[in-house]
């Protein structure tokens, strides 16, 4: 069988065997939930329901009027306790909606379309964007302005992100697995939404069963295929899968449109499949919690504005080695400094991480062994970023391509002196930005 | 949770690999030459070794200790140093300028530009150039395996041409051999091809190295030498190119990172080689080639930055 494969990258130890058979389980909606007021990459929504309200099952209740933006819905039925700033898994606190729950698990009336291939990309769009859906890999960008690529690009391919490379995380591969057939749908959607003819699911090899079950779902499926990659860290990146799928390149600071194609991943295909056949939005989403601090490693469906805390006490965590709370996967996840912060859309996964499998390692001087530079996945010369940052050099970091990082954190990982080149890449970026804006 | 949670920036886990591994890694690898080293120069080779790999080390501690630094000789970098340069001399020179040889490889070698990782040059290699002009009939006393005073091949070579050295052998067969295995006089480390190879195995197998640098330095050395008529075979077994090749033309911190860089340095370095040789005033060479590539090293990083992905051509 071909493997497909791009240049660079690593093999972290997967430690996808934690969790990577158990079944999803759905996990209780909580007594209260938090839900931030924001949960994509844009701008920050308006509240739309006052303390004391009583809200149902998939309600709106934030949105906003911003280009960059995806509303969103209560996960519970129940009152609106507060609308307060609230501990946020992406960065300090947010505005958030406290809900609590009566229990009653009422929904709202459900807008379920029959026939989707009776819609224009238009009205489809509406219906993913009113359905809050967003990139639920991680990165949370609003997906009806991902699915509406510029008019002047032609785009001919969609390119389906299965490989989940972070290690840990199953939640996609587990959704591949039980809810294939929703997910194979939601390409579909996609690819009308689009009006193009080609998809390619990109899996990693070592998820067989995954691969198996999605390969026989789409054999009578005229146009999509499972392309089989191999499985190296960060093969899910978007310029790694396009060029390990279709050896197309896309051309630096450029998006994926250029060269004809968009890409979505496995939980967001899901979830517009939800929304457009069963009038779902997103009030729920499948993450996997694990981590050697986890006595109990699981993959679970979760209300959104449940808490970490809750998810934790559950699968038993051990609060003695735990040394650090991840949102998102150990390469590229957030460090969290409470447990109090909720599941919002992007959290694909929660990791309890201790000192064992971190390796921490105190930083030393670089021994130029050129390791960063055989790893990095975009070409760059990531031993340069630490010492640049250190003497404030931005101007010379945007010269090796610092906008060009994907941020995938392979040569940090890699570093025998355990260099802070992520961090060097971080603070270089928003001075870049910064610069830039003025 | 009550307990303190660490927050720093991802990625959260790192490859068990520490610059102790990758240090240690060619000590290790370097204990089969010692072990040749012991076996044929005896007592002279455990009392250079020693010598260096202890002021090597005392030295380092100390130069850290007045610079207001961590003492990190764990790290294992200065054995290495301490190592190679017992390897760089003969095994008669007396203990007192072995000391002198050690500390300054340590010294000027490497802490004067701020310890392990700011040094341009190989640190050993400095400490055999600063002898040699210092203490030159010292430097260059070398004794065959058998005890007695002589010169190296090379050096016979140089003086008396390539049938004299066939001489000393017998025939090219038995110097072939001899030179593999390690019968012969030279620096301490030079002597055994064989030991040489197997540490360098041991290196690359642990990806510690790449075949970049070592095959292209020797492959340079071999083509002009037997384009220029030489006997190949001869001079890449000899005056310590194997070792320069695999250990120090390899040296993380003063040699090119990338690929293209690596090549670049293998091939001017066995370049120079080639010319020191036929042309300049010493038999040898390996030395002198190393430390002059690792002058040009910065600027080879320069001009062998990788081409970004997706990008065109950056030249910096
Ligand atoms: S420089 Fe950026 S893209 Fe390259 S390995 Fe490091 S984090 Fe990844
Ligand atoms: S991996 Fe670390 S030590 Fe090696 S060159 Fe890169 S930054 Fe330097």
């Amino acid at each position: 069988m071909k493997l497909f494969t791009f240049k660079g990258g690593i093999h972290p130890p997967e430690r996808k065997e934690l969790a990577e058979d158990k079944e999803i389980e759905v996990f209780a909606a909580p007594k209260v939930v938090y839900i931030p007021l924001i949960q994509h990459i844009g701008s920050p929504l308006d509240p739309l329901v006052k303390v004391g309200d009583e809200v149902k099952v998939g309600q709106k209740i934030g949105d906003s009027k911003g280009f960059m933006s995806a509303p969103v819905h209560s996960s519970v039925s129940g009152k609106v306790l507060k609308i307060v700033k609230h501990p946020f898994p992406v960065n300090g606190y947010a505005n958030s909606v406290i809900i609590e729950n009566n229990g009653e698990d009422e929904w709202i009336e459900s807008k379920a379309v029959d026939d989707y291939t009776k819609l224009s990309s238009e009205e489809l769009l509406g219906i993913v964007r009113e359905n809050g859906i967003v990139g639920l890999g991680g990165a949370t960008f609003p997906t009806h302005i991902k699915l509406n690529p510029p008019k002047d690009k032609v785009i001919d391919t969609l390119v389906i992100n299965g490989a989940e490379c972070e290690p840990y995380l199953n939640a996609d591969n587990r959704l591949m697995i039980e809810y294939g057939k929703e997910f194979v749908e939601g390409v579909k959607i996609i690819l009308h939404i689009l009006g193009i003819k080609k998809a390619v699911i990109g899996i990693e090899e070592n998820k067989e069963e995954a691969i198996e079950k999605i390969q026989n779902l789409v054999a009578n499926e005229d146009g999509i295929e499972v392309g089989v990659l191999k499985t190296k860290y960060p093969q899910g990146g978007e310029k790694q899968l396009i060029k390990a799928l279709l050896d197309r390149v896309v051309p630096s600071k450029k998006l994926p449109s250029e060269v004809g194609v968009v890409v979505q991943n496995v939980g967001t295909a899901k979830a517009i499949y939800d929304a457009v056949v069963k009038g779902k939005p997103i009030v729920e989403r499948v993450l996997t919690v694990s981590g050697l601090g986890v006595k109990t490693p699981k993959n679970l469906l979760v209300r959104i504005g449940t808490q970490f805390k809750e998810i934790l006490e559950s699968v038993g965590i051990d609060e003695e080695k735990t040394e650090k709370l991840i949102m998102g996967g150990p390469m590229m996840g957030l460090a969290q400094f409470t447990d109090e912060v909720p599941v919002i859309k992007g959290t694909s996964g929660i990791l309890a991480l201790t000192e064992k499998e971190m390796n921490s390692y105190e930083s030393r001087s670089c021994i130029s062994c050129g390791k960063c530079v055989s790893v990095c996945p975009m070409n760059l010369m990531p031993l340069m970023y630490a010492k640049l940052a250190r003497f404030k050099e931005w101007g010379e970091m945007d010269r090796y391509n610092l906008m060009d990082c994907i941020e995938c954190g392979s040569c940090q990982f890699i570093c025998p002196s355990n260099r802070p080149l992520t961090e060097g890449i971080k603070i270089g970026k928003a001075k870049l930005r910064g610069m830039k804006r003025k | 949770m009550n307990k303190k949670l660490r927050v720093s920036p991802s990625p959260h886990i790192r490859t068990k690999e520490t610059v102790e591994n990758v240090m240690w890694d060619v000590v290790i690898a370097l204990t089969p030459a010692i072990l040749a080293a012991i076996y044929f120069f005896r007592l002279g080779a455990v009392k250079v070794l020693s010598v260096s790999i202890i002021t090597a080390v005392v030295s380092e501690a100390i130069a850290q200790k007045l610079m207001g630094r961590k003492i990190q000789i764990k790290d294992g970098s200065a054995i290495i140093t301490g190592i190679l340069f017992a390897f760089v001399v003969p095994p008669t020179l007396p203990w007192w300028i072995t000391m002198i040889g050690a500390g300054v490889s340590i010294i000027l070698g490497k802490m004067v530009f701020g310890g392990l990782g700011h040094n341009v040059f190989n640190p050993a290699l400095i400490g055999r150039a600063f002898l040699l002009a210092s203490w030159p009939v010292a430097m260059t006393s070398w004794i065959g395996v058998d005890g007695k005073a002589g010169p190296t091949i090379l050096g016979v070579l140089k003086e008396h041409g390539f049938s004299k050295v066939l001489d000393m052998f017998g025939n090219q067969g038995a110097m072939y051999t001899k030179l593999f295995l390690g019968n012969v006089g030279g620096s301490l480390g030079e002597t055994s091809v064989l030991a040489l190879l197997i540490g360098a195995g041991y290196l690359l197998y642990k990806k510690q190295i790449t075949w970049h640098t070592p095959v292209v330095y020797i492959g340079t050395v071999f083509v002009l030498m037997w384009i220029f008529g030489q006997d190949p075979l001869m001079e890449i077994m000899s005056g310590g190119l194997i070792l320069g090749a695999f250990f120090m033309a390899t040296d993380m911190v003063t040699t090119p990172y990338t690929s293209k860089g690596k090549i670049l340095f293998g091939l001017g370095a066995g370049i120079l080689v080639v010319w020191i040789r036929l042309k300049g005033g010493y038999p040898e060479g390996v030395a002198y080639s190393i430390l002059l590539m690792n002058g040009v090293t910065p600027l080879i990083n320069m001009y062998t930055r990788p081409r970004i992905f997706g990008g065109v051509k950056n030249n910096g």
